[in-house]
């Protein structure tokens, strides 16, 4: 059709038929708009004028670099440092009240959280896990259960020092004696105060060996994890009474403990991050679920003023 | 005429359209119309409605900072979204119940093109003057004169293209504040931002694009052709009644000859598309019927009667020209097809009144934490955690009791309270119209089920009461 010298016309409108037919219907020559030619011409132009501003065309190792010098880097450092401009006042202000006074400023506490939040994700997480809740020999920080100690100031002082750091004078530090390896106890005076452990954990019944390994352990273990087993917090010895054990409750782990002693280690961050960094994740890992009682925050539940409600009327 | 001839050029110059003042019953109808959409286009940001102090009084507001719609009595919250999508549906089926029945009425009378065109022509002829002055205008060379009068035209144009872009804004904010805002430069960006935008497409479509939208912009015109059947009324040249056409004096001369059609071309000087209805139905034909008027005139003013063009079915056309009777009008719109689309139209609006009528105004939602799943505590006790929303849709404080079903022995505590606080039930109060978020606590006996399936509970504990529950589960290792 398209090569004949005289062109069917469409008697309805008038036009051309184009020459490609599909079952019966026929395509027809209509002319465009003439403003649609315009506006066609209108985007070549702002393309031009668009390669020209921005970075566009491919040289050899990058792109034309445009004369208004925007780069998606250059917009993401912009976009962060406006960030950090706008939390500055936050963070100073979370630097500058001490932890203990934080819970009283429920919204600071909030941001302080919410900062901790993201700071765990980049510091913490490596060894406590993404959702804190710890492994073997890390200990779990959603737990009700702390080593050093659970309140607001004793966690801040943890992450500041850090736990057992050999060049820093005031990190947290305590040694438990390996006392099958350095032959302080005999084979069979691990096996019963192992047994005894297991005893006053309430894992296993009372036996002759257990009987024996309290001895055992009033003359050496109690010094530290005190008579009844129940830890100090001062020296970082575990309560040996609870549900929770950072190694295992079983009776091998145990004797390993015992045979070989434990002593875990953690970074101090006061010369990593800042001090409101710091902070900040001390008031995240206290509102894990096992944050203990500052004095301060005893006197506020005591009022009722903290009941939990956080109203968001933006959802 | 719309389309081009066979001429082989691949662009087309756009044809002015200078459509000639017209009146009658058709003209006064889109008058009316006209009035009436602009009232409620204007008028409804302005109307207030007394929620109480803790909601807008603007009786509609799209509230997008705080994801809030407002209509009258109804307020719906995001998660109620399928209001307004059963809302968009009943529009969606009305327009095909219109179509299906009157065509193409809501191009003709309805459509916001439609509107501001006609607007803006009204404008053209007031200052310019009717059909044939705009045309030796648009011919005459440039001079002050000219100017002049275009310089006017554009100036009306482009008010009235402010007061609508504008206007729309309002919908969004609180239209007295948005106001003041707006001349003391303290509205936000986006709000001058939408009017510059919405003035200039006012004023490009409705002074100067005009039928071109329609004819190539829009689709709708595609698919109404569509959904246009042989029994729907549309704008009809009677063919069999006008041919042939000739003057009056012709046919005074030859009677029996030619038509009723004096071919006086005032149909087309009418036509704000600028088509020639007597070629037959057209995409470019939106139904304004304003042909309709100008042809009654004229059959009056020759002394024969009306209805040369008018509307009238496919149907009715083909009996009318072999002699019999049409259908009568009610017949033709009460069929199977516009009784469904009424029906389907009428069911979704029902189902609507019926739901907004039995919704709740309390909600709750728990998800729970899932690293870690759970927790076990020092006195042996598991804990789970979960972030429970409470949401008070009503526009006032509300306290609410939260407890947990079917979990013996659970105790609830909230990540701003100490463990020794724990308790079977939780108190609190939920701000007004907004979602409380608590971290809720909670810990059971380490017996059980690895998996066990409970609900929380809300209640008010105001007069009004009132309640929800929420499925969830409870882990242990």
């Amino acid at each position: 059709m398209a090569d004949d010298k005289t062109p069917r016309i469409d008697a309805a409108t008038g036009t051309e038929f184009k020459g490609h037919e599909w079952d019966g219907i026929e395509e027809l020559d209509t002319p465009l708009p003439r403003w649609w030619l315009w506006t066609f011409y209108a985007t070549i132009i702002f393309a031009i004028g668009y390669t020209i501003a921005y970075p566009a065309w491919p040289m050899i190792d990058s792109a034309t670099r445009g004369v208004l010098g925007w780069s998606s880097r250059g917009a993401l450092a912009e976009e962060m440092a406006a960030r950090d401009a706008q939390i500055a006042p936050l963070r100073q202000a979370i630097a500058a009240t001490t932890i203990d006074k934080l819970t009283g400023q429920p919204q600071l506490m909030q941001a302080a959280v919410e900062g901790g939040r993201a700071a765990f994700k980049v510091h913490c997480v490596q060894c406590h896990g993404s959702g804190a809740a710890g492994s073997a020999g890390y200990p779990n920080l959603n737990d009700d259960d702390w080593l050093w100690g659970g309140d607001l100031a004793t966690i801040e002082k943890t992450i500041t020092d850090g736990i057992r750091n050999p060049d820093h004078a005031d990190t947290r530090m305590s040694m438990m004696p390996a006392f099958g390896r350095d032959q302080l106890l005999t084979g069979a005076q691990v096996d019963d105060v192992v047994a005894h452990v297991r005893v006053i954990s309430g894992q296993d019944k009372r036996t002759a060996a257990a009987q024996r390994g309290a001895r055992i352990f009033a003359d050496n273990c109690a010094v530290c994890h005190g008579p009844a087993g129940k830890g100090s917090r001062e020296l970082g010895a575990p309560n040996l009474t609870d549900g929770i054990w950072l190694y295992g409750g079983d009776a091998a782990t145990i004797r390993q403990s015992v045979w070989n002693s434990r002593q875990g280690v953690m970074p101090r961050w006061n010369d990593k991050l800042d001090q409101a960094t710091i902070r900040m994740l001390a008031a995240y890992v206290h509102r894990l679920g096992g944050g203990e009682a500052t004095p301060v925050e005893t006197a506020m539940a005591a009022d009722g003023t903290t009941n939990g409600t956080n109203g968001d009327a933006g959802q | 005429m719309l389309m081009p001839t066979g001429s082989g050029d691949l662009y087309e110059k756009r044809k002015g359209v200078y459509p000639k003042a017209v009146d009658g019953f058709y003209r006064r109808l889109k008058w009316a119309i006209m009035a009436v959409t602009l009232a409620i286009y204007w008028v409804t940001p302005w109307l207030r409605w007394d929620r109480g102090p803790y909601a807008p009084d603007q009786a509609v507001l799209v509230d997008l900072a705080n994801r809030r719609f407002y209509m009258f009595a109804i307020e719906i919250w995001p998660h109620e979204f399928y209001y307004v999508a059963g809302l968009l549906m009943m529009a969606g089926i009305g327009l095909f119940l219109v179509t299906s029945a009157v065509g193409r009425a809501w191009c003709g009378y309805a459509c916001p093109q439609t509107v501001w065109t006609d607007l803006f022509q009204h404008v053209e002829r007031a200052i310019d003057g009717d059909r044939n002055a705009q045309i030796r205008l648009a011919a005459a060379p440039l001079s002050a004169g000219k100017i002049a009068r275009r310089l006017m035209k554009w100036s009306i144009w482009l008010l009235i293209a402010f007061l609508t872009g504008g206007a729309w804004i309002f919908y969004f904010a609180d239209a007295p504040t948005l106001q003041h805002a707006f001349w003391t430069g303290a509205a936000a960006p986006i709000a001058y931002g939408t009017t510059a935008v919405l003035t200039a497409t006012t004023f490009v479509l409705g002074g100067f694009m005009r039928e071109q939208v329609c004819i190539y912009m829009c689709p709708w015109p595609r698919i109404q052709t569509a959904m246009l059947d042989e029994k729907s009324l549309v704008v009809t040249y009677k063919d069999w009644r006008g041919e042939k056409r000739g003057s009056v004096k012709k046919a005074a001369a030859h009677p029996g000859d030619y038509g009723d059609c004096i071919d006086c071309n005032q149909c087309v000087a009418v036509c704000p598309t600028g088509i020639d209805i007597r070629e037959g139905p057209q995409i470019g034909c939106i139904t304004c019927a304003l042909c309709i008027d100008a042809c009654d005139k004229v059959m009056a003013q020759v002394g024969r009667p009306r209805g040369l063009i008018d509307y009238c079915t496919e149907d009715d056309a083909a009996a009318e020209k072999q002699g019999r009777a049409p259908r009568p009008v009610l017949k033709t719109l009460l069929r199977p097809r516009t009784i469904a689309y009424f029906a389907i139209w009428g069911g979704i609006g029902v189902a609507m009144l019926f739901a907004l009528g039995a919704r709740t105004r309390i909600d709750i939602s728990a998800q729970q934490d899932r690293n870690p799943i759970f927790v076990r505590l020092s006195d042996g006790a598991i804990r789970n955690a979960y972030m429970v929303k409470i949401r008070n849709m009503e526009t006032r404080p509300r306290p609410i009791e939260v407890h947990v079903e079917g979990l013996p022995g659970a105790m609830l505590w909230t990540d701003a309270m100490a463990r020794d606080q724990a308790a079977a039930s939780l108190a609190t109060r939920v701000p007004a119209d907004s979602v409380a978020k608590l971290r809720i606590f909670v810990a059971a006996p380490p017996a059980g089920a690895p998996r066990q399936d409970f609900s929380f509970a809300v209640r008010a504990t105001d007069r009004e009461g009132g309640g929800a529950r929420e499925d969830a589960r409870f882990e242990r290792p």
